[in-house]
């Protein structure tokens, strides 16, 4: 179950012509895939199109019932490959994934896809991670499309446009015989806004059909000679097609008036940062109104050069807004421009930075310096010549702390990486390196275990170098998500094979955490349209690993270190890889509270662990901090003229999953913490006993109490 | 080249759209937050927009909700998807430091900003894991949020929603009504959160806490400031010799006395009133040295730092703290334990052969903690984790037992190791010259703390930093480098800046 439910909104995707659907971006999109008689759908979750992949596992329903079916596939390669069904097929299908390390993992099969060319519209929808809450490198996707010569959509974010393209695209995709990537950028995939909707289509050939009546034909498979005249046809055919049917059908769009001397061309996914810049140069109105003439590319890739050069007649200054490097587009129009022997002078990259996310300040900064040079008179005064001083602050930025994301409360990958920081400890530092998932938060502090990432489920493999092993065994982690996407193959299937010496470890949180709580092959949850409860160990035996250590409990810190140790010692030669499970604490809460709650109030027996800290017994030292950093975990500051240093608290927020007392235990820390459980609703018996008990506990503390100094506040 | 728009900007055709963001902590309930205030906005006849970046920033990061709303008419108007620095007219920030980094990131501008801010911590990991204080400064934060913001509100919006059995974003949600930041009458803020249906009543609950704090301001002193006179009880014989310490305190320089009583009171907890005649004892020694001309600076260190010194954190003291009535009220509290409730409580031990053989009497314990393999034998017997049920009769005897040796304790090992420690320290604190330099040996007390592995490193640093007493000593900055010293011994466990400052030291001497 993933951790957002959209079962409530996806009753709004049941709305038809007439209606109006308000709602965030991934929503409208699944919409309008239903709209246009979209026949499959797949793809692989990562932000920001996580949340795409649950509403549609959460619209399987409504998909069935048109007919629609739903793929949750094993990767983003597995996801492109499925659009295998439009070459032959006049079905349209539609995958999701993010960019550009998605399209990295997507991209053989792509590039297969784009030879073949398709029959039924092939829509790829990418989700960008680029610019502030992304969480891989700073690239593009756009690149992509260049090398496989697939068609790239880049709407203007709002709703009314972002449905639109999925309909350019499908169609955009069977004119041209070529698939099409609808890319959305991080913030468009979450943006609200309303749009009139339409019937749902059922497809006019389900896959049900075509897999009834199968179909063939050599020539669209991808060996010579039939390669070679792919090539020619990309070239020839399909790419001519695409201009003809974006010409005719204004996928791009034109704004302001005809003439002028200047113009702005700008990515449609750019569209409104560039309106709120000229909105606050007084240059548009609130409605995007301007006297500044905008072309807008809706179609990034391919540019329709005709277009282009229609929008630069007459005009002596045109700037491009494109984020991102490198300035593909930018290239691309001044090779036009320069090949037309034009004297348009073209601004971009040096009115706008290279590198970098174009936010409102960026922006801001880029159009003024472009209309001082192209026209200054355009610019309020205070602009060209400015004499206002900006408020003097004082410098926070050593006093505010960077706040990096990190482990929740209660996650069971702490007493991990707990086990590995006391590992460390006693047998020095080793070779380690990470993979995608939560568990990369132990390369960060406290734990600052592991230094390199290569890719999803390439933990293991990005440590093949050191697999001959030396002195000190290198060590590498892996997610239960990585394994299953890519890792079994070519990290844990590369160690077997080259009878590697190194350790790895498996950490199975039941799902692929770090993109929403999704189920994946090994989840331990049942899942009704999907096969979970596959073990990992089960697969790790099955590629010929021997020395495989199951960990059923990885807050016990204690026994995860001894493991660990084992692994780094013993004489076993081959791989060595422990799997280290235990269910995600979002999701279990999430999962476990309601039903808590629901126990408590019926009256059966509830135990409800948490953590505390006697204050008097901590001496601030902060030393399970270093080992934790786990938010419920926190300092507070004694009102003790005595103390000079803040000592540990844990809050309301604690889920007692036991770390700090294993950590205190296995590090030899300190006695202050303690664990509280309480019971509600006790049995009988559990509470007489428990009454006694302390009837006793109160004598003893009573008698001592009467024979000694009671010094209130000093040691409480 | 950075332009901030000045706010008379006649020319902006931004004014007729309200910008509002969030700033919290992942796992704050900012989307929640900023549901309902789209909502609210929509139902106003708005037209709204609200952004989000969904990702691993979800997971304990800094994470930005953004919201930008215009009244309907005609066209469709045109939304930026993210704040721009100079242009924001609503910020709620939902921590301190978010405050902070708000106005860093430039959200807040004097001309437009009303800034919604929790007063409450949600500390980095940074700021825990310093083995000394590295709690960040808030007050220079609200400092600047004085200045950068047109408007401030500032209230511990967690606490009000916590306090409501609710979470911050309604509490925070309350506090924008009551700003009327927003042209919105309070019932269509109400009316979102009974729409949204979740915990209706406490978010209610919360947003009037929230409401109540914007409007009305929080009453100034929100804890009852402390410092509520000790109070002492006991067996007369007791009562009459700790009055009896008490009058010798009251004797002292009055700079000294309130350091000396806490530091009095301590120690007599820790052992007895004999022990606390001890404490004034050495006091006195140091006090002999100090002078009026000081205002007795130094005796007030020593009275801190003696006393924590004596008040040394072993078994005994432990099993004593842990089994005491109050604190079994305590915890009873603090877990919300009612009649109908049982309360299991579980201790976490873990001795090693070095407490052990401290716990021994003294000749046995020294004789033992030299040969090897009688501690060896100690650590196979005890040195492993203990988890000891203190709601059973059996552990919290055990416990009650241990923690009621004070009479023995005087006679073992660890205190013949800290009486020997404390007199070392005593008399290197008194050799040097230097007035200044003396007050810095004290404070390096400090360094020791923990047990087991920590303590043993405090321990180390403590000795690395004192060994530096004659290399500074004579110079007139030495007791400006002494600090030096024992600040950089509390960046880091390891000592890597404590090496670093000693070799500078040992660069110019």
């Amino acid at each position: 179950m993933a951790e957002r439910s959209f079962k409530a909104e996806v009753e709004h995707l049941r709305k038809g012509e007439g209606d109006t659907f308000t709602g965030e971006g991934i929503l409208a999109i699944t919409k309008a895939l239903l709209e246009n008689g979209v026949g499959y759908v797949g793809g692989y979750q990562g932000a920001p199109i996580s949340h795409l992949m649950d509403v549609l596992a959460d619209a399987e329903e409504l998909m069935g019932e048109l007919g629609v079916r739903f793929e949750a596939n094993a990767s983003e390669a597995a996801a492109a490959a499925m659009l295998a069904a439009s070459v032959h097929y006049p079905i349209r299908g539609a995958v999701t994934f993010k960019g550009p390390v998605g399209v990295n993992v997507a991209s053989d099969a792509l590039a297969n896809l784009c030879s073949s060319g398709v029959n039924g519209g092939a829509l790829i929808i990418v989700g960008e991670d680029y610019g502030e809450g992304s969480s891989i490198m700073q690239e593009r996707s756009h690149g992509f499309a260049m090398k496989s010569q697939f068609w790239m959509l880049d709407p203007r974010p709002n709703l009314p446009s972002i449905t639109k393209a999925v309909k350019d695209g499908f169609e955009l995709s069977e004119a041209s015989n070529t698939p099409v990537m609808l890319m959305v950028r991080i913030r468009s995939c979450h943006v609200t806004g309303s749009f009139e909707t339409r019937d749902n289509q059922r497809p006019p050939l389900t896959v049900y059909d075509a897999v009834a009546n199968p179909q063939s034909d050599f020539n669209r498979v991808v060996l010579p000679p039939m390669s070679y005249l792919h090539e020619q046809d990309k070239i020839n055919t399909r790419w001519p097609a695409a201009e003809k049917f974006i010409i005719e059908n204004k996928l791009n769009e034109m704004f302001g008036p005809e003439r002028a001397d200047l113009g702005i061309i700008v990515q449609g996914g750019m569209y409104n940062g560039l309106i709120r810049a000229l909105q606050r140069l007084g240059l548009a109105e609130i409605d995007g109104t301007t006297e500044i003439p905008i072309y807008v590319l809706n179609v990034t890739y391919p540019i329709v050069r005709s277009e282009f050069e229609a929008f630069c007649a007459g005009k002596d200054h045109v700037m491009i807004v494109e984020e991102g490097q490198p300035d593909h587009i930018e290239q691309q129009l001044g090779s036009y421009l320069y090949k037309s022997g034009s004297h348009t002078r073209l601004y971009g990259k040096d009115v706008l930075p290279m590198a970098g996310e174009y936010t409102g300040q960026v922006m801001l900064d880029g159009i003024i310096a472009f209309l001082k040079s192209a026209a200054p008179t355009m610019l309020p005064d205070h602009v060209r010549a400015p004499n206002m001083d900006a408020p003097k602050l004082p410098d926070l930025s050593k006093t505010v702390p960077i706040r990096p994301p990190g482990f929740c409360t209660g996650c069971p990958e702490r007493p991990i990486f707990a086990a590995m920081k006391l590992t460390e400890q006693e047998l020095g530092k080793h070779q380690i390196t990470g993979d995608i998932g939560c568990h990369l938060f132990g390369s960060l502090p406290p734990f600052e275990i592991g230094g390199a990432t290569m890719g999803y489920g390439l933990g293991p493999a990005a440590n093949a170098a050191f697999d001959g092993g030396g002195e000190k065994r290198a060590i590498s982690i892996l997610g239960d998500g990585g394994f299953w996407h890519n890792g079994l193959s070519s990290s844990i299937g590369n160690m077997v094979f080259n009878k590697s010496d190194s350790v790895a470890v498996i950490v199975d949180n039941y799902y692929s955490a770090a993109t929403g709580g999704q189920d994946i092959m090994s989840s331990r949850a049942k899942n009704d349209t999907k096969a979970t409860n596959n073990p990992i160990s089960k697969a790790l035996k099955g590629v010929g690993v021997e020395w495989v250590r199951q960990v059923d409990h990885t807050y016990d810190v204690t026994k995860m270190r001894d493991v660990l140790r084992e692994a780094l010692t013993t004489d076993h030669k081959g791989p060595k890889v422990i799997v280290a499970s235990s269910e995600c604490m979002l999701n279990k809460q999430r999962r476990e509270k309601p039903l808590r709650n629901k126990a408590i109030k019926e009256g059966r027996r509830v135990d409800v662990p948490r953590f505390g800290v006697d204050a008097d017994v901590c001496t601030g030292d902060h030393a399970c901090m270093r080992l934790s950093g786990c938010p419920s975990l926190s300092l507070k500051r004694l009102d003790d003229p005595l103390r000079d240093d803040p000592v540990a608290a844990i809050d309301q927020t604690c889920v007692g999953c036991g770390n700090c007392g294993e950590v205190a235990h296995a590090a030899v820390l300190c006695p202050s913490f303690y664990q509280a459980d309480v019971v509600h609703n006790p049995g009988r018996f559990e509470a007489w006993r428990a009454g006694l008990r302390r009837k006793v506990i109160n004598w003893l503390q009573k008698r001592r109490d009467a024979r000694r100094l009671r010094l209130d506040g000093v040691a409480t | 080249m950075n332009f901030v728009l000045p706010s008379e900007n006649v020319y902006s055709k931004v004014d007729g759209i309200l910008k509002l963001a969030v700033m919290a902590v992942g796992g704050q309930g900012g989307g929640v937050l900023a549901s309902w205030i789209e909502a609210t906005a929509r139902a106003q006849g708005y037209a709204c927009q609200t952004t989000s970046v969904a990702g691993v920033a979800q997971r304990t990061g800094s994470t930005i909700y953004y919201i930008e709303m215009a009244p309907q008419s005609g066209n469709a108007p045109v939304f930026a998807l993210a704040p721009s620095a100079g242009d924001v007219d609503v910020m709620l920030a939902a921590e301190m430091m978010e405050v902070g980094r708000a106005v860093m990131r430039g959200f807040v501008t004097p001309d437009r900003t009303t800034l919604i801010g929790s007063t409450h911590r949600a500390l980095a990991v940074s700021e825990k894991t310093m083995p000394g204080d590295g709690i960040a400064h808030a007050p220079e934060v609200q400092a600047a949020a004085e200045l950068a913001a047109q408007r401030l509100i500032l209230a511990d919006m967690d606490r009000l929603a916590t306090d409501q059995g609710s979470v911050i974003s309604a509490s925070l949600f309350g506090a924008l009504a009551g700003s009327e930041a927003l042209p919105f009458p309070r019932a269509a803020y109400e009316e979102a959160i009974r729409a949204s249906g979740k915990g209706v009543e406490a978010s209610l609950r919360a947003f009037d806490a929230g409401y109540t704090a914007a409007r009305d301001g929080i009453a100034a002193p929100e804890r009852q400031a402390k410092s509520a006179p000790r109070k002492i009880t006991g067996p007369a014989e007791y009562m009459r010799e700790w009055e009896a310490l008490l009058a010798r305190v009251h004797a002292l320089p009055e700079p000294v006395q309130a350091m000396a009583e806490a530091g009095l009171a301590k120690v007599v907890d820790f052992q007895d009133c004999a022990y606390g005649a001890q404490y004034l004892d050495h006091l006195a020694t140091v006090l002999r040295a100090d002078s009026a001309d000081r205002n007795y600076a130094l005796g007030g260190v020593a009275a801190k730092y003696i006393a924590n010194a004596m008040a040394y954190d072993d078994i005994i003291r432990v099993a004593d703290l842990k089994t005491r009535a109050t604190r079994t009220a305590r915890i009873d509290a603090e877990m919300d334990k009612t009649d109908s409730h049982v309360l299991h409580l579980t201790e976490y031990f873990h001795p090693r052969a070095e407490e052990i053989a401290g716990l021994l009497p003294a000749g046995i314990g020294a004789r033992t903690q030299a040969n090897p393999a009688r501690m060896a034998r100690l650590d196979k017997w005890f040195g492993k984790g203990r988890r000891l049920r203190t709601d059973s009769v059996r552990a919290f005897v055990m416990l009650h037992i241990l923690g009621g040796l004070k009479g023995y304790r005087l006679r073992t090992y660890r205190h013949q190791l800290e009486v020997a420690h404390l007199d070392a320290w005593l008399k290197a604190c008194a050799a040097p010259e230097q007035y200044e330099l003396r007050i810095e040996l004290f404070k390096n007390r400090r360094l020791i703390k923990g047990y087991s592995d920590t303590h043993a490193r405090g321990l180390s640093k403590f000795e690395r930093v004192m060994e530096m007493v004659p290399l500074l000593q004579g110079r007139p900055d030495a007791a400006e480098w002494m600090v030096r010293l024992r600040e950089a011994a509390l960046q880091d466990p390891e000592g890597k800046a404590l090496d670093g400052a000693i070799k500078t030291v040992k660069s110019f001497v």
